[in-house]
């Protein structure tokens, strides 16, 4: 499979993450080189083999279903490009 | 008095303890060392008057008789892990200025141990790379050049900092994360030993998340006692990281020097590259003669999926990073770009914030999680970890102890001179350590001669899951027979 400049442009959008004319350009062939490079699984006869889930089988551990920590909206905001009151402040996306 | 930096961390350790020098007084060694060493771009960030404070607490302590098993020992932080109050940014520009108000459970582990803190070490950009190239900070100079050369060569990465910070003794020893051989192959580009321990043996909370099934924390050393006096401190049972596990941390230093008799080594044919340079195929040769000679049984193997452990690990560590780094959107922390409205803002800010790699990457992770294209790619690769995962358990089954590989397939090469390759061939750097992610194996990267260029070169070992103890003895085999290596120092 490979991807054409459109796709990529489709894929950056979905990824939030703006890409020039040039940059998309670039960008398709470099995808189109790592999807010819991982194309070679398909030789791999899977019929029948789980998915991993978890590379180490162990059984989850459980906690509490009781508050550990929080309450400290100043240490959770200290690091806000932008924030107000102990808000995050984001451009306005309600009218 | 000699130079302090010149011993090892356990040297270092015993000399405390005999109060033969001060932890202060190390410690302002390895302040002076940094300071002289700026030109290999190491640390992002030193904290002198930080490692000042906590070095005056260790003698305190030692004073006092309440040393801990890592008292006064100046160490390097890779900017990965979170740091309280301190530079913390996977050395990406989209975490600018991010300081942590927590501290990350492995550095925390060092500290309570009586560990000094000497800054926080340059890697590649959310640890994506095998080059240190990819660093917002600059690339990395690896202290290592060719014979008769000046011409800057890399240190590997992603840990490229720390691994170039322990060649050129800029610390005693560092801590440095392992995706797909992100401690391994920088060790054998600079002559350290590095350890990715089984994934679930260090808690990976406050680890700058890459791709979370299969990042883990590991120590790189001077030499392979020293890693073994690391692991066992950073390792522990977290109840914030549910991966990881609840068995015994062991005293890893003690298989350090145990004999190897009657152990069995398996040799993979698979890992037998067309093209890989003779000296490599040399190195692991002198591996095999080392072990055998010290009274190790040799084994041919066969782990026969192999060669689809890279194209796997680009498909499933990719689509785990588009995941993880979702949350840098110009909101909570680092950078924001303004925008004409958030969704602007967030593409700006991701535009601005991340380099070529890391873009590449969470592009290729998208694209493969999309609708229509999971079970093709994602699906797929997952499955064929398994059966790459069940390669190891079936040798493992055959009482087969360890596995012993080349650790990458060339020396370190040129900063800059793969600049115009396409991805993938950089990508190839880890074809030897990325299997043992991708089956949350245990691997030791140790050093085990010089190239004819005068470069390092390094082996690998691979061990049972949570049987790091025997690499450690293997380890120490290999380094007794050909002894450790150290830069000729031009900085």
């Amino acid at each position: 499979m490979s991807v054409d400049t459109a796709t990529v442009r489709r894929v950056a959008r979905l990824a939030r993450i703006k890409v020039t004319d040039d940059e998309a350009a670039r960008m398709t062939n470099e995808l189109n080189s790592i999807l010819g490079f991982v194309e070679q699984l398909n030789e791999v006869d899977v019929a029948g083999v789980e998915p991993m889930t978890s590379v180490v089988s162990l059984k989850m551990r459980r906690r509490q279903d009781v508050v550990t920590d929080g309450e400290d909206a100043e240490a959770v905001t200290a690091n806000a490009p932008v924030s107000e009151d102990h808000f995050f402040l984001v451009p306005k996306v309600v009218e | 008095m000699t130079d302090l930096t010149a011993l090892t961390l356990a040297e270092a350790r015993d000399a405390l303890k005999a109060k033969t020098f001060t932890a202060v007084e190390l410690t302002d060694a390895y302040i002076d060392a940094m300071e002289k060493a700026r030109v290999l771009n190491a640390y992002v960030t030193e904290t002198p008057e930080k490692a000042r404070e906590m070095a005056r607490a260790s003698d305190a302590r030692i004073a006092a008789g309440k040393a801990g098993a890592l008292e006064g020992l100046p160490l390097g932080i890779k900017d990965l892990y979170a740091t309280k109050g301190v530079h913390t940014q996977a050395c990406s520009h989209i975490l600018d200025g991010f300081e942590p108000p927590y501290e990350s459970t492995v550095s925390a582990n060092l500290w309570a141990d009586g560990a000094v803190m000497l800054g926080k070490l340059n890697m590649d950009e959310f640890a994506m790379g095998s080059s240190n190239e990819t660093s917002h900070y600059g690339s990395v100079v690896n202290p290592w050049r060719r014979n008769g050369s000046d011409v800057n060569l890399v240190p590997g990465g992603s840990s490229g900092g720390s691994a170039a910070a322990v060649a050129a003794r800029l610390c005693l020893g560092a801590t440095a994360t392992d995706t797909g051989g992100s401690i391994r192959q920088p060790a054998a580009f600079t002559g350290t030993a590095g350890i990715k321990p089984t994934y679930g043996r260090c808690s990976r909370w406050g680890l700058v998340a890459f791709a979370s099934s299969l990042d883990q924390a590991g120590p790189i050393a001077r030499d392979v006692r020293d890693a073994a006096i690391l692991l066992k401190s950073m390792a522990s049972v977290d109840l914030k990281d549910t991966t990881s596990v609840d068995i015994p941390v062991p005293d890893y230093e003690a298989a350090v020097g145990k004999s190897v008799k009657g152990l069995r080594i398996g040799i993979p044919k698979e890992y037998r590259l067309d093209g890989m340079p003779a000296e490599i195929d040399a190195l692991w040769q002198k591996g095999i003669d080392i072990l055998r000679d010290a009274g190790a049984e040799i084994v041919d193997i066969s782990l026969p999926h192999t060669k689809y452990a890279l194209p796997a690990y680009y498909i499933v560590a990719p689509a785990e990073a588009s995941s993880n780094l979702a949350r840098y959107d110009g909101v909570r922390y680092g950078l924001r770009v303004p925008g004409s409205d958030i969704l602007d803002m967030y593409e700006n800010t991701r535009a601005a914030g991340f380099g070529a790699e890391v873009k590449r990457r969470i592009l290729i992770g998208t694209y493969v999680l999309s609708a229509g294209y999971y079970d093709a790619y994602y699906l797929r690769a997952q499955k064929v970890r398994t059966l790459i995962k069940r390669d190891f358990e079936t040798v493992y089954a055959q009482g087969v102890d360890a596995i012993l590989t080349p650790a990458t397939p060339s020396a370190a090469f040129g900063i800059g001179e793969k600049a115009d390759a396409d991805p993938v061939e950089m990508y190839l750097n880890d074809v030897f350590t990325v299997t043992v992610n991708m089956a949350g194996l245990p691997g030791l990267a140790v050093p085990a001669g010089l190239s004819a260029e005068g470069l390092p070169l390094g082996l690998q070992l691979i061990g049972r899951p949570f049987d790091e103890e025997t690499l450690f003895t293997l380890g120490s085999a290999v380094e007794k027979a050909v002894g450790t290596f150290s830069p000729a120092k031009w900085w």
